[in-house]
């Protein structure tokens, strides 16, 4: 039965991968960059889901460090002249910093009051962002424009398909890495915390050094993304990183799947078309409606919620259950 | 000094808001372990409806009562048929949800009334109170209505058999059925009770905020701190939360750093109380079993 | 159905006409003979929802035009997508216009940062930025950015008019800020500061900010009280500055206010903050506020509000978005009657730069628009007006910009 299920799972990689790979080569400039913005929101989401999936850690403040990957990369590049290729890495090691850091206060308080103080965390980042003090570095609230990076000549490749080769690049090579990580003496450590944090530390283990450091891991994830969406948007601003962001975060790993690496394909793919899917529901409702598509998207999220309150790959995994068990 | 009075004064009146809507969600808290994000919302909604009674020209205090009790029933109808279906869900999925909602209500009152600022009459007019301008007669009079709700609330609960149903239904749901107690229902009118003082919280807000549906948001935010600082599961915690987060913020923004960074020193303080006490100021120190 | 002779015929039309040069250039993607296809974005829902008023009003307006015969026997089409004022959102949807919707131009989209986002893109696409629903002074940038255009009088002078004004009428004066921690607040300052000039900035003795997720600003106006200054420049939007107004007043504070253009709205800022207690308060105006009774039996607020009553709902009349609009809309569609027959991306951005003392309906007596190749700054005309109670009483001459 595990064969069965590797082989299914691999099939399934090897079908997403090569989609994901033609796609660029399909589609026009305009829907690669939605691509692309879909491969950045999966990278953030597959380190949520790695807090909060796996280790049981709520953060309802990724889009704080996604901004730090966003401003990081886009001043090494404007003020310090990084190339992007360097200047993400930089950024999101800083971004691991700052996870990390953060992650030792949150040691101490747990669930419910880590949620509600990355909320607030997410909703002081734009003030954080805007602060006189850093706008030498900040450019202030005209933000700072990034450059597209070009194309290595002699590929043939457009501006818009080498970004997005770049994104689905570090969207692999990330979720490889959180593969085995999840499914390593790691990954268990991170599970047995979250299910039974007593236990495990009797067990043995280091549960702060896990915890801290998985939070770490998981702002690392989202400066990758933060910095890969600055340079895809080619501007970073305050009003780019406010609370929306982080609760759209927060309903990618939720409506994808908690505790599932594949998920965050979902998840992104929900975060980034639905909105668009409920703006053309409301144009039936005349031009009055203009505000509507909030509420329909809000009446989305509570019947998709319904349907599948394990997520997209929680609802998977029963399908999948069930039919093995009937067949 | 006339200055720190009157920061404390504005800090008072606003605060009491922030404490009836942190009492609200200790209220939902207390009996699901939830935290609703859409309490604002509804708060704002219920601000909408009494605004329209009062453009249909009904007086203040019946627009004041039928908003309560249309916002106590909406709170029951809510919990029954959107929160209910998902008691058995894993918590994030109850918090999508409320995502949800609040985005419904919020987009509904667009909608429904535009995004314009208007204006939302006080009960409490004429001139301002103890002289010298430092609380105007609304900021006042919502101090006293914010006591009043507190006041009734603990009584409620402290003294009525209803009450003390609704208390045991929350600690311990089990035994409660066991003795007869309509758990579900208990639940529901919690919600409903919940639904109601927000929306007291969102007719004392009104005239200092001023009418549009993104008017709660801000409040909500500072609920929440206030309700982190004095702990999420004593009432008396997050009613003082409330109101200190209104009276330390305005003085520290004043005083110690400038109000460019009033939010950040806010978040900074809830993870500086979180650190020294976990379970907040007043909440209860929590015993894990092995 | 093509059929071959067609073909042949237009294919040799095609040819003669590319032989004849550029004379007549090609007409923009999204112009047809019957329709001409626009496109913005607004922010209809997050936090500035309320200035998705502007892009109704905007889709109402042309659908009045279209009903009247359209512009050279062409419907306007106008595509308004929601943003949320996120600028990654704004880049998806404005690619998402020019790439799929394939529209001839960009009209008045909104907020600083989204069209900063935007620009670079459409200016190396050559796609026309017509009329920025912002007042930011970046946008009037002709030779670094040659396809985008602002429309508005922008912060920094109106407040620099705000900073003349107090050296003139009260040299000796001690300044105090209000301002949003955004670019609109921090434009504001720097203005003020531009207007008093370098040897005159130490008027300014105290500033304070505030967010926009911030339920009040109460605070920062004791804050600014306690500096003992006696005038106050509240460069806020209207919720925050009704607020303002309203606590200077019951603190017991009489500086003198003058405010930003964005709050004027008697509706929406003065009647919330007490119409007794925004006595005097100063602002700079270029258009009629529509709960001004002065206007009662202007024609041009007559056009307006048979416009409201026709094609909006009854409370957007007092909406001064409505009125931005309504302007807005009435600017585009005289661009487009310049045009004539040539619809080329190039051809409307050369009559975008070439609205000679255009009036409109809602715009103060007296204040013309104008454009040329080194002025894309339509709007530069304000007008000083004091609040009295009822409504804005114009006082001075006009400033020009």
């Amino acid at each position: 039965m595990a064969d069965a299920d590797g082989a299914l799972n691999a099939l399934v990689a090897i079908a997403v991968g090569i989609i994901a790979l033609a796609f660029p080569f399909v589609a026009s400039g305009y829907h690669l960059y939605q691509g692309a913005q879909v491969l950045i929101f999966a990278v953030a989401l597959l380190g949520l889901n790695l807090l909060t999936g796996f280790n049981g850690q709520i953060s309802l403040g990724h889009g704080a460090f996604f901004a730090i990957g966003g401003y990081g990369t886009a001043i090494l590049m404007v003020k310090f002249g990084a190339p992007y290729w360097a200047a993400i890495p930089l950024a999101s090691v800083l971004c691991f910093i700052a996870g990390f850091l953060f992650g030792f206060p949150a040691l101490r308080f747990g669930g419910l009051y880590l949620a509600l103080a990355t909320f607030a965390l997410a909703v002081a980042t734009p003030q954080i962002l805007s602060y006189k003090g850093f706008d030498a570095f900040t450019g202030g609230s005209q933000g700072l424009t990034l450059a597209k990076p070009q194309p290595p000549s002699g590929l043939g490749l457009t501006a818009d398909q080498w970004l997005y080769l770049v994104c689905l690049a570090c969207a692999a090579a990330l979720y490889w890495a959180a593969r085995n990580l999840v499914n390593g003496r790691i990954g268990r450590a991170l599970v047995a915390i979250r299910d039974q944090p007593i236990a495990a530390e009797t067990m043995g283990v280091d549960a702060p050094l896990y915890k801290t450091t998985c939070f770490g891991v998981s702002a690392l994830y989202a400066g990758v993304a933060g910095g890969l969406s600055a340079i895809a948007v080619g501007f970073v601003s305050p009003e780019s990183f406010g609370l929306p962001l982080s609760l759209a975060f927060l309903v990618g790993v939720v409506v994808g799947g908690l505790a599932s690496l594949g998920g965050a394909l979902f998840g992104a793919l929900f975060i980034e078309f639905v909105p668009n899917i409920a703006d053309q529901l409301t144009v039936s409702f005349g031009e009055g409606a203009k505000a509507l598509p909030g509420a329909i998207y809000g009446v989305l999220l509570i019947l998709v919620m319904a349907a599948m309150p394990t997520g997209v790959a929680g609802a998977a995994r029963a399908l999948a259950s069930f039919l093995r068990n009937e067949g | 000094m006339g200055a720190f009075l009157h920061q404390v004064a504005s800090g008072l009146a606003l605060g009491g808001v922030y404490a009836i809507m942190a009492l609200a969600l200790v209220m939902i808290y207390q009996a699901t372990q939830l935290i609703n994000f859409a309490q604002g919302e509804m708060a704002m909604f219920s601000t909408y409806f009494a605004w329209k009674l009062m453009d249909l020209g009904e007086p203040y205090w019946f627009a004041f009562f039928a908003t309560v009790i249309a916002s106590f029933i909406g709170g029951i109808v809510i919990e029954r048929l959107i929160v209910r279906p998902f008691a058995k869900a894993p918590v994030l999925a109850s918090v999508i949800v409320f995502i949800g909602l609040s985005l419904i209500f919020n987009s509904l009152a667009g909608w429904l009334y535009g995004y314009s600022v208007t204006s939302f009459d006080s009960p409490f007019t004429g001139r301002p109170w103890f002289g010298a301008g430092y609380m105007s007669a609304h900021e006042a009079g919502a101090v006293l209505v914010t006591l009043c709700v507190l006041a009734l609330v603990y009584a409620f609960f402290r003294f009525t058999p209803l009450g003390l149903a609704m208390r045991a239904a929350a600690q311990n749901p089990e035994s409660s059925r066991l003795v007869g107690i309509r758990v579900g229902w208990m639940l529901a009118i919690g919600w409903g009770l919940a639904a109601a003082i927000g929306s007291v919280a969102g007719m004392m807000a009104a005239p200092i905020v001023y009418l549009d549906p993104n008017m709660m948001g801000g409040v909500l935010l500072y609920a929440f701190a206030g309700a982190v600082l004095g702990g999420i599961d004593s009432p008396f915690g997050a009613v003082f939360g409330g109101v200190a987060v209104g009276v330390l913020g305005n003085l520290i923004g004043a005083y110690v750093v400038g109000d460019e960074v009033k939010l950040s020193v806010a978040l900074a303080i809830i993870i500086a109380v979180l650190v020294w006490r976990p379970s907040g100021l007043f909440g209860r120190r929590l015993v894990a079993r092995v | 159905m093509i059929n071959r002779r067609r073909f042949l015929q237009s294919s040799a039309a095609a040819a003669f006409a590319a032989k004849a040069g550029s004379a007549l250039a090609e007409n923009a993607p999204g112009v047809t003979d019957t329709e001409i296809k626009i496109g913005q974005t607004m922010p209809y829902s997050g936090p500035a929802s309320a200035y998705g008023v502007i892009g109704r009003s905007e889709t109402a307006y042309f659908k009045m035009i279209n009903e009247q015969g359209g512009v050279n026997g062409r419907k306007i089409n106008l595509v308004s997508l929601d943003d949320a004022y996120s600028p990654p959102k704004t880049v998806e949807q404005v690619r998402r216009l020019v790439e799929d919707e394939k529209v001839a131009f960009l009209f008045n989209t909104l907020g600083t940062p989204p069209n900063i986002a935007i620009r670079q893109y459409l200016n190396d696409n050559k796609v026309p930025q017509l009329f920025v629903a912002t007042g930011a002074a970046t946008f009037a940038d002709p030779e670094h950015f040659p396809w985008t255009m602002g429309y508005q009088p922008n912060y920094q002078t109106e407040s620099k008019i705000f900073g003349k004004h107090i050296l003139k009428s009260k040299p000796d004066a001690k300044i105090a800020v209000l301002y949003q921690n955004d670019g609109f607040g921090k434009d504001y300052l720097i203005g003020l500061k531009e207007g008093l000039g370098a040897d005159h900035a130490a008027m300014v003795i105290k500033e304070a900010s505030y967010e926009t997720s911030e339920p009040t600003v109460d605070s920062q106006i004791v804050t600014l009280q306690g500096s003992g200054a006696d005038v106050l420049l509240i460069a806020a939007t209207p919720k925050f500055a009704a607020q303002a107004i309203r606590k200077t007043f019951d603190v017991g504070w009489t500086p003198v206010r003058y405010m930003t253009d964005v709050s004027q709205s008697i509706a929406s800022v003065m009647k919330p903050a007490g119409l007794e207690k925004s006595k005097g308060v100063i602002t700079a105006i270029y258009g009629k506020d529509p709960t001004d009774v002065r206007w009662k039996d202007d024609p041009g607020f007559k056009e307006y509000s048979a416009f409201i009553a026709k094609y909006m709902t009854p409370k957007d009349l007092i909406d001064a978005f409505a009125v931005y609009g309504f302007g807005a809309a009435a600017t585009m569609v005289q661009v487009l009657k310049q045009c004539g027959s040539d619809l080329s991306r190039a051809n409307v951005m050369r009559q975008a730069a070439n609205l000679k003392d255009l009036e409109l309906p809602m715009l103060l007596p007296g204040i013309k628009i104008n454009t040329s190749p080194t002025n894309f700054s339509p709007i530069r005309q304000e007008a000083l007006a004091a609040f009295n109670g009822e409504s804005w009483e114009q006082f001075g001459e006009l400033y020009q910009a």
